[in-house]
């Protein structure tokens, strides 16, 4: 498959969205609602149960399923009471320093103007620092698409995980290709340079863990979140707070590749 | 060569304001903060022309220089796109960070200048800001940033928007330390840097009539399918929604930026 049809598969009918990883991972579900401040958001699905018997919190992007969710969640695009209602959650997890895992699918924050009146980028820039400062472990599943600042409002996490069709990107090919080209329907050369797959991720640093899809059987997929979930969530609650903290302010300091005084510098060893 | 631009910019360079059309001298312009003098049209300002208005005369000290943009996509167009920034503006890049003092009170400065790449955030952006809040951190100083930007610099993919992440990474140390961050949001501030540290600030200042969003107006425009309000995205605007602490006027900003700095230091706090 090439990115752009990745790309496509992900927002094609009938892959499982949110609420199915929701309940193919976590047991003993309690949704809770709202970010106290403004409003519900149902792009965001969230609450508290458990990961094979350890309490987690649980925030999942929800895009729907059929016209009527669909434009209930707005097509899994979330407003600033959405990553409000997140960060609530986020930061009640830390009281109880209960992990967090969040399941992220969106083709990017909700561009409307209401969203821009309620603060659209302070909310994510709020998602974003408060995530980096959590003193709970926290782990992000790209599971379709991760659209840009609104997917990143989710992920800066201890780990991302990619499910092995994902994609992740600064901005979607379509808008890529209109800015660059003034053509969007040049959506697939877009998609090929920008470097979205779940492989281009794992190549950068950007995620860990690549979790191989088995349409035949979800629940084995899930199992196998579920298994990746527990042991790096066993492994991540050992650290202390600082050591935490350090350790994710290490993985995102590592990002960038440029040249200082005519030597290159940056993590990656990546090379097209 | 940049001492001839110096030159040439107090003898004979001209501007023209983006309003009115009218032709003023670099020399005029310098003398009214940029404000336009004929339509008061805030003309946007290159980075190091920011700084002599800000600092304290002689006391800005440059860091983290020496950093260029790889083009490690090999991205159609990038290499293209770079060459003309630099030669357009004599740049690096599109941030230029530093040390100085302001009314007196030491902090570190960061400028976005809109004119490279319209300030876009790939990862020299990212880590020079990065840079100066750990600068920062380390000698317990505040940050004043000049947030301008058109977003992520999409050239270098999912690369930059991690930026957005290390930077806000970085905000958070120096302010978990106690150290004071303010931004000045000028025009225009959109996109991943709207979305990262441009609202993280302690204290949100923005100048008038300074473009401040997230997503890009046509967007909005074809989300909402409405003709937006004139104001929609202005510094007015997102003040008056609550996303920013004070508009200030360019020929204020030294002023109150000093006084800021004065209310918040150390030995202020020690008695």
């Amino acid at each position: 498959m090439t990115p752009y049809e990745k790309l496509k598969l992900t927002r094609q009918n009938g892959r499982p969205t949110g609420i199915a990883f929701i309940n193919g991972v976590i047991d003993d579900r309690v949704e809770l609602h709202g970010d106290r401040r403004f409003a519900e958001d149902a792009a965001i699905i969230s609450g508290i149960g458990s990961l094979d018997g350890m309490p987690v919190t649980y925030i999942a992007i929800e895009k729907g399923v059929d016209l009527a969710t669909r434009m209930k969640t707005n097509f899994g695009c979330p407003k600033p009471e959405g990553y409000r209602k997140a960060l609530r959650l986020m930061k009640q997890a830390e009281k109880f320093r209960r992990p967090v895992v969040c399941f992220v699918d969106t083709s990017g924050a909700y561009p409307g103007a209401e969203a821009e009146e309620r603060g659209q980028g302070e909310a994510i820039a709020e998602n974003i620092i408060e995530m980096l400062g959590l003193k709970t472990p926290t782990i992000s599943v790209v599971i379709g698409e991760g659209g840009s600042g609104g997917a990143l409002a989710l992920c800066s996490s201890d780990r991302v995980y990619m499910m092995e069709n994902a994609v992740y990107s600064v901005i979607s090919p379509e808008g890529c290709a209109s800015i660059l080209w003034k053509d969007a329907s040049r959506a697939e050369d877009a998609a090929q340079c920008l470097r979205i797959t779940a492989d281009d991720m794992k190549n950068f640093g950007v995620a860990e863990t690549i979790i191989p899809e088995n349409y035949e059987d979800f629940a084995a997929t899930c199992a196998i979140i579920k298994k990746n979930l527990k042991d790096d969530l066993t492994m991540l609650l050992q650290k202390d707070d600082d050591t935490l903290l350090a350790d994710r302010y290490a993985r995102f300091r590592k990002f960038g590749i440029y040249e200082e005084n005519g030597e290159t510098k940056g993590t990656v060893s990546y090379t097209c | 060569m940049i001492f001839d631009k110096w030159i040439a910019a107090f003898t004979h360079e001209k501007l023209t304001c983006s309003a009115c059309k009218k032709e003023f001298s670099v020399k005029e312009l310098r003398k009214s903060h940029y404000i336009c003098p004929e339509c008061a049209k805030y003309m946007r300002i290159g980075g190091r022309e920011r700084i002599n208005q800000v600092v304290d005369k002689k006391s800005f000290e440059e860091f983290a220089t020496g950093l260029s943009s790889v083009d490690f996509l090999e991205f159609p167009g990038y290499a293209d796109k770079l060459t003309k920034a630099i030669d357009a503006t004599g740049e690096d890049d599109a941030v230029i960070c530093g040390h100085a003092t302001v009314g007196g009170y030491p902090c570190a400065i960061f400028v976005m200048d809109s004119r490279f790449m319209m300030a876009s955030m790939g990862s020299v952006v990212g880590e020079k800001i990065t840079r100066t809040f750990e600068y920062a951190t380390e000698h317990n100083i505040p940050v004043i940033g000049f947030t301008a930007s058109g977003g992520a610099r999409m050239q270098e993919g999912i690369i930059s928007l991690m930026q957005m992440a290390k930077c806000s990474a970085a905000v958070k140390k120096h302010s978990t330390e106690g150290n004071l961050y303010i931004t000045v949001l000028t025009d225009p501030t959109t996109g991943g840097v709207t979305a990262s540290f441009a609202m993280q600030g302690d204290i949100i200042l923005a100048e008038p009539n300074a473009l401040v969003g997230f997503a890009g107006r046509r967007v909005v425009e074809q989300t909402t399918k409405s003709q937006l309000p004139d104001n929609f995205q202005s510094a007015e605007f997102i003040l008056e929604h609550g996303f920013a602490d004070a508009i200030v006027p360019r020929e204020e900003l030294n002023d109150t930026l000093a006084t800021i700095l004065k209310l918040h230091g150390k030995e202020q706090a020690a008695v």
